[in-house]
This record gives C-alpha cells, sequence and structure tokens, in this order.
C-alpha cells in the first residue's frame, strides 16, 4: 500500500502562521513593537482597528492590535506591553525568533465612514496603538478629511509611545495633537490631567464629527459622554472593546458581550450599540 | 489697552457672568505677569489670591519629600488657578508655578469675599461658577487617582 499525501486542509482558523521577528523597538519601559515578517513570504493584509492572536510558542497566546501602517507595504506590526506571562514572551522575543500569528480578526476603525467631516481621536495609554494604523490611514488621505484632532493621554511623559509619529501627524499631516499625563515630573512643559480635560479645547464641530476612542473602558466611557454632551452624535462614536479574546473567531464565547461577540463583531463598535452594555462584567 | 472687565470676558469662567457682575468684581482685580519658574504661589501660605490665566501656562504641584516634585494639574489660558482664598483657613494647599511666561488677571480674595458677603447675589453667581471649577478638576482627580494606565492587577 502506498501512502499518500493529501492536499493540506483549508487554512485553519486555529492554526497559527509562523512569522519571524525581524526587528524589536523598545517604546517604553515595559511596551515593545515588534516588525514581523512571514515565513511563507504572504503578506498579512489587515484593516486598521483589527487584531491577530499571537502565539508564543510553548506559553501561549494573546490578542493584540496591529499597530503598523495599513497604508505601506511593510511588516506586520504590534505593540506590546508586558503584562503577563505571553506577553512578556512576546515583548522579549529577539530578532530571528519565530511567533505565531492568527488573524487578522475583528472590525476595524472603518475611516472611510469618517470622510467629508472632522475626526476625533482619543487615546488612552497602550490605547493608542489600535488607533496608530487609523491615523496613518488618515494621514495618507488627509485631504478627504475635514478637522482631525489626536487627544492622547498617558501615565507620565515616559510612557508617551510613538513620540516620532505624534510629531509626524502633527508636523507633516495637518494632525491637531494634543497630548496630556497623569503625573508628570517639572521638567514637563505639557499638559497634567485626563484626557477628557483636552476636550473643550479642541477645534471640532460635533454633529460633524466621527470620534474613534480606545483606552481602558472608564477613560472609553468618561470620553464618549463628554463628546456626547458636546453633541457628538453615538452612532459616531466608535470604541474598541477589547475584552477576554481567545479563539478570535466567535466559537468560544470568552469575549461574549451579551449578544455580541467582540472578537467578530468587535473590538470596534458604535456606542450607540454599547452603551448599554458598559457596565456589564468581563468573566 | 483692554480693560480688566475686558480681559476677563475671555475666560470661561466669566461666560454667562452679567457685565455688571463682572465689573463689580474687576474692582478686586489687577494684572500680573510671571515669568517662567515664577511661583504663584505656595502651599502653606496665605490664600489671599487668586489667578485667571490669560496666557501662559501653569503647574499645580504637590512636593513629596519621597518622590520630589509631582505636577498634579495644568492651567490654561481662560482657566482658573486657585480656589483656597474662598475656603476656610484661607491656605493654599499647593504650589503653583509658573512653566512658561504668562500673563494673568490676579484676584484680591478678600476683597472678593467682602464684596461676596455684602451682596449675596453676586456670591451666588460666583460661587456657581467656583463650583464648575471645582466639580470639573474633583472629577479629574478622581479619574488620575484610578490610575487607568498603570500595569492590570
Amino acid at each position: 500500500m502506498t501512502a499518500t499525501r493529501t492536499a493540506p486542509p483549508p487554512a485553519d482558523p486555529m492554526l497559527p502562521r509562523p512569522f519571524r521577528v525581524t526587528r524589536s523597538h523598545l517604546d517604553t519601559d515595559d511596551t515593545v513593537t515588534l516588525s514581523l515578517e512571514p515565513l511563507d513570504g504572504e503578506p498579512l493584509d489587515f484593516a486598521a482597528g483589527q487584531f491577530t492572536m499571537l502565539h508564543a510558542f510553548g506559553i501561549g497566546e494573546v490578542p493584540i492590535s496591529i499597530s503598523g501602517d495599513p497604508t505601506w507595504p511593510g511588516p506586520l506590526t504590534h505593540t506590546i506591553r508586558d503584562v503577563g506571562s505571553v506577553t512578556h514572551a512576546l515583548v522579549t522575543a529577539q530578532v530571528g525568533e519565530v511567533v505565531g500569528v492568527r488573524g487578522p480578526y475583528g472590525t476595524g476603525w472603518a475611516t472611510d465612514a469618517a470622510a467629508g467631516g472632522d475626526v476625533l481621536l482619543a487615546a488612552g495609554g497602550i490605547g493608542l496603538a489600535p488607533l496608530r494604523p487609523a491615523l496613518w490611514e488618515i494621514a495618507d488621505r488627509r485631504e478627504d478629511f475635514g478637522r482631525v484632532v489626536l487627544l492622547y493621554g498617558a501615565r507620565s511623559p515616559a510612557d508617551v509611545l510613538f513620540a516620532h509619529d505624534l510629531g509626524r501627524w502633527a508636523d507633516e499631516h495637518a494632525i491637531d495633537v494634543e497630548i496630556t499625563v497623569d503625573y508628570a515630573p517639572p521638567t514637563w512643559r505639557g499638559r497634567v490631567g485626563p484626557v477628557t480635560k483636552l476636550i473643550s479645547r479642541a477645534g471640532f464641530d460635533p454633529p460633524n464629527t466621527t470620534a474613534l476612542i480606545c483606552g481602558p473602558e472608564v477613560m472609553m466611557t468618561l470620553t464618549a459622554n463628554a463628546l456626547r454632551g458636546r453633541g457628538v452624535p453615538t452612532d459616531r462614536l466608535r470604541l474598541s472593546m477589547e475584552r477576554n479574546m481567545k479563539c478570535g473567531v466567535g466559537l468560544c464565547g470568552h469575549c461574549q458581550l451579551r449578544e455580541f461577540f467582540l472578537c467578530v463583531d468587535g473590538p470596534v463598535l458604535s456606542y450607540d450599540r454599547l452603551a448599554p452594555l458598559m457596565d456589564v462584567w468581563e468573566f | 489697552m483692554r480693560t480688566i472687565p475686558e480681559l476677563l470676558t475671555d475666560s470661561p469662567f466669566f461666560h454667562g457672568l452679567d457685565k455688571a457682575v463682572i465689573d463689580l468684581v474687576a474692582g478686586c482685580a489687577t494684572t500680573a505677569r510671571f515669568d517662567a519658574g515664577d511661583m504663584l504661589f505656595r502651599a502653606g501660605q496665605s490664600a489671599d489670591t487668586f489667578f485667571v490665566i490669560r496666557h501662559g501656562r501653569v503647574a499645580v504641584e504637590l512636593r513629596n519629600p519621597s518622590r520630589g516634585t509631582i505636577t498634579l494639574d495644568t492651567v490654561h489660558d481662560g482657566e482658573v488657578a486657585g480656589w483656597s482664598w474662598l475656603i476656610p483657613p484661607y491656605l493654599w494647599m499647593f504650589d503653583a508655578r509658573a512653566i512658561e511666561p504668562t500673563s494673568a488677571v490676579a484676584f484680591d480674595g478678600a476683597c472678593l469675599r467682602g464684596k461676596c458677603d455684602r451682596d449675596p447675589a453676586l456670591g451666588y453667581a460666583l460661587m456657581r461658577q467656583v463650583s464648575q471649577v471645582m466639580y470639573e478638576r474633583l472629577q479629574a482627580a478622581r479619574v488620575q487617582m484610578l490610575d487607568l494606565y498603570g500595569a492590570p492587577t
């Protein structure tokens, strides 16, 4: 009897693809941006706001938003904060190491839908990473948008991410970048206070504004409520809800939030759908 | 040259107040300038003044022997620095330091308190404005206290 090799099965959504780490950039003392190249040479197309399941072999996998430029055919980019065993393995991965990637998964920011109006992006902490692809998308076709404002809150000046990009968005793409931190040493010349404090001074036309918000849920709720108070329609408030994603394909139910599986229906959802669910506990 | 009542109307703090009220409080005010590094007030000192920042930037700071000086808040164009002038024992809780050249309108707290005591309508109008500032600062402080961007526990 002759053994025959069967054709490989259709892409298994639970099977990670191997990617090699080609660059590791230390953003802050606990956050690293990894550049990844697929071993099979097949690039991974994604929409701004989508995430992948990143797999540290032998340890586990975690959902991480893609933080690269979707308009630029470069390596797959993720910005990862060292908060647990898997993220620690990823953050400390050396150039040349191989990690697994499943995805991309979930809904994106849909920046197309914001064209023709003003865009306000509000980021808190590591929440700037999932918004970064949207910022590059908007910058790439800046003339399609009205005023574009980025309000970014970080823990301290040392925790500000993507300082080089922040300058480029402001200087080269006419994006109003306002940064605030929760606490600062006396050498800090910028703002101190929560990100919501920046809203009253930001220049945008509320009824004609789409807001993209990403950060801790408390920060997103406060920001969404403040923007709603200013007159931004709730269906134009888009939040990235990153709860306990496990399978990434809507099977396991770990990320279920009432009627939504956040890994497939989200992570980006509008506030008019999310508002009643923001106080539902994560499990 | 603009008069103090005209300068005050630039600040959101005075939006919604009658001109008569603004004229009345302007009688307790003078203009002030600070170079970067100058102190507007220091913790523990008598809180006899409050400031409406016209242009510039002021850091509200706490001196902590174990952590050094920490900036808790910054005050910018049109915003108000200080409310301890209104509440006994009229002592500043924090330091306020200009972190860039700053121009302000400075109010004599005792003068304002006197006018408010004699004119409850003025006192109520002013108290509403100050309460709004205090409310916003309290909300901000609560959010900062949550340390939302710290390591998850």
